[in-house]
């Protein structure tokens, strides 16, 4: 199991073929309240760097872009009533969606943890 | 994640400092870093001062006097108030008007007269102030004098226990001043120009202090247990629910005030007699009515309209969203919106379209939430 990052702020967890996607907790921080979380639904075809779904703070939507190409087996259904599990949980229960990863080989040229946290910090 | 954020050169505010000691999250806007929020966050800040008293940093904010013996009569040729009738301590909100009735800004002019030369406050938005003083130098007569105030600072005192609070620190101006009232007090040997007015709906002042006398005057109404700082999200959340336009949003030099909503800002004298810039358009406008009308629209859900959002009347496109969001005190989205006057009726059933889906939209009159000002007399 490994944990990788992108430049757009969301985590992807990968195990075997199966992977679970949400936004990283600076990313949430930067969104401020969240009131309304839109997630793909099971079977929706992902493309990587296209929209997979949309965060809207009260400022703001902002896009959310898949990881990775892939097909969703699952969403995060609690995030329709409760979006602000995000804001409490972005890394954990505040998870967006999971897909079955069609080219593993897009993984390559993720962040990890550590280079996510350097990438963050040279942001500011 | 997609930040739309960009960074420019910004001028700091003169409680930059405080606002960052305070936790603020700074973003650029109107040319100034601004605190967008502190770590409450927008949707409690939000709640704080519908519940309590929230000190606001308006200092962007444009600050002029306009003063001479022709001073009312210059204004009145610029602006349709009736600032002959407006007695000393009275304030008015107008707008600034080009010579077709398009909005060139929007502002609340206060009679400060004190003694016997006329003199007037303007407060205007801080993104135009700089066009706005161009334009006065322009058309104001050589008699009447203009001043800048860029070294004062505003701060805004907003909610229920705001009356409250600013009372411990200037006793009896709870009741002295009613809403759109004016007074000068002093803070120590500092003086203060105090206006019972804001921009959420609730009661609440405004107050006009040498930008380096802020500081002390932040930190002096923040040692009371009803203040908390507001940044600048719950302050657009907070006047999108009580129905207030926003320059540059809802208003600019395409809209004009009676398909705005904002008619009520042409006196009754200056609908009679004129004498304003763009006048003639204005009264066909008032007579005939506008064709197309600001309206308030309320969304289920949670998946706000916002600004460009098309709204439509099955399938005939009738209007766009100019702006919108979700509204912290209904718990739905909220939004001000241009429609063809034929759907602009209260209950109306429209829809507004956000990323290629119609989400259902009935027609509201603002305020969302009901203003809650302080008005002498009824008390």
């Amino acid at each position: 199991m490994a944990r990788y990052f992108t430049t757009e702020h969301e985590w992807i967890e990968v195990e075997g073929d199966t992977a679970t996607i949400g936004i990283t907790d600076h990313a949430q921080a930067q969104l401020g309240d969240l009131v309304f979380v839109e997630v793909p639904t099971a079977g929706t075809e992902l493309v990587k760097g296209k929209e997979a779904g949309v965060v809207e703070s009260v400022k703001a939507a902002s896009d959310v872009y898949s990881p990775v190409s892939g097909t969703v087996t699952e969403s995060n259904g609690a995030l329709e009533e409760d979006p602000s599990l995000v804001n409490s949980g972005a890394e954990g229960e505040g998870w967006f969606f999971r897909l079955t990863i069609a080219d593993p080989a897009e993984l390559d040229g993720l962040m990890d943890e550590a280079a996510y946290k350097e990438y963050v910090a040279g942001l500011d | 994640m997609s930040d739309s954020v960009t960074d420019h050169p910004t001028a700091t505010l003169p409680l930059d400092g405080w606002h960052r000691a305070a936790g603020a999250r700074m973003v650029p806007f109107a040319g100034y870093a601004m605190p967008i929020q502190y770590s409450d966050g927008i949707i409690a800040e939000h709640e704080w001062t519908r519940g309590h008293a929230g000190l606001f940093d308006v200092s962007h904010m444009g600050q002029l006097t306009v003063s001479g013996a022709g001073a009312a009569a210059a204004l009145e040729a610029l602006l349709p108030a009736d600032l002959q009738a407006l007695a000393p301590g009275r304030m008015r909100y107008s707008l600034l008007l080009n010579e077709e009735g398009g909005v060139i800004d929007d502002l609340i002019v206060t009679n400060i007269t004190d003694g016997a030369e006329p003199a007037y406050f303007l407060v205007v938005n801080g993104a135009t102030k700089d066009g706005d003083v161009a334009h006065l130098r322009a058309h104001l007569p050589a008699d009447v004098i203009l001043t800048p105030l860029p070294e004062q600072a505003l701060l805004a005192l907003q909610g229920p226990e705001a009356a409250l609070v600013l009372d411990r620190l200037f006793p009896g101006i709870a009741t002295e001043i009613g809403f759109m009232e004016a007074t000068s007090r002093m803070l120590g040997d500092v003086p203060v120009r105090i206006f019972r007015s804001g921009y959420t709906g609730e009661d609440g002042y405004e107050l006009s202090i040498a930008a380096v006398e802020a500081v002390a005057l932040a930190d002096r109404l923040m040692a009371e247990a009803e203040v908390r700082p507001i940044g600048l999200g719950a302050r657009d959340s907070l006047r999108l629910e009580a129905g207030l336009p926003l320059y540059g949003h809802d208003l600019d030099t395409g809209t004009d005030p009676v398909m705005t909503g904002l008619a009520f800002a042409i006196s009754k004298a200056r609908r009679a007699n004129g004498g304003y810039p763009g006048a003639d358009r204005i009264t066909a406008l008032l007579q005939g009515g506008a064709p197309i009308r600001r309206v308030g629209l309320v969304l289920e859900g949670r998946m706000a309209a916002r600004e460009g959002s098309l709204v439509f009347a099955g399938e005939e496109q009738v209007g766009r969203v100019t702006s919108g969001g979700f509204s912290p005190t209904l718990g739905h989205p909220i939004a001000l919106a241009f429609v063809d006057a034929a759907h602009a009726v209260p209950g109306t059933s429209l829809f507004a379209e956000v990323r290629g889906k119609r989400l259902p939209a009935t027609v509201a009159r603002p305020p969302f939430v009901p203003h809650r000002y302080y008005r002498k007399g009824e008390a």
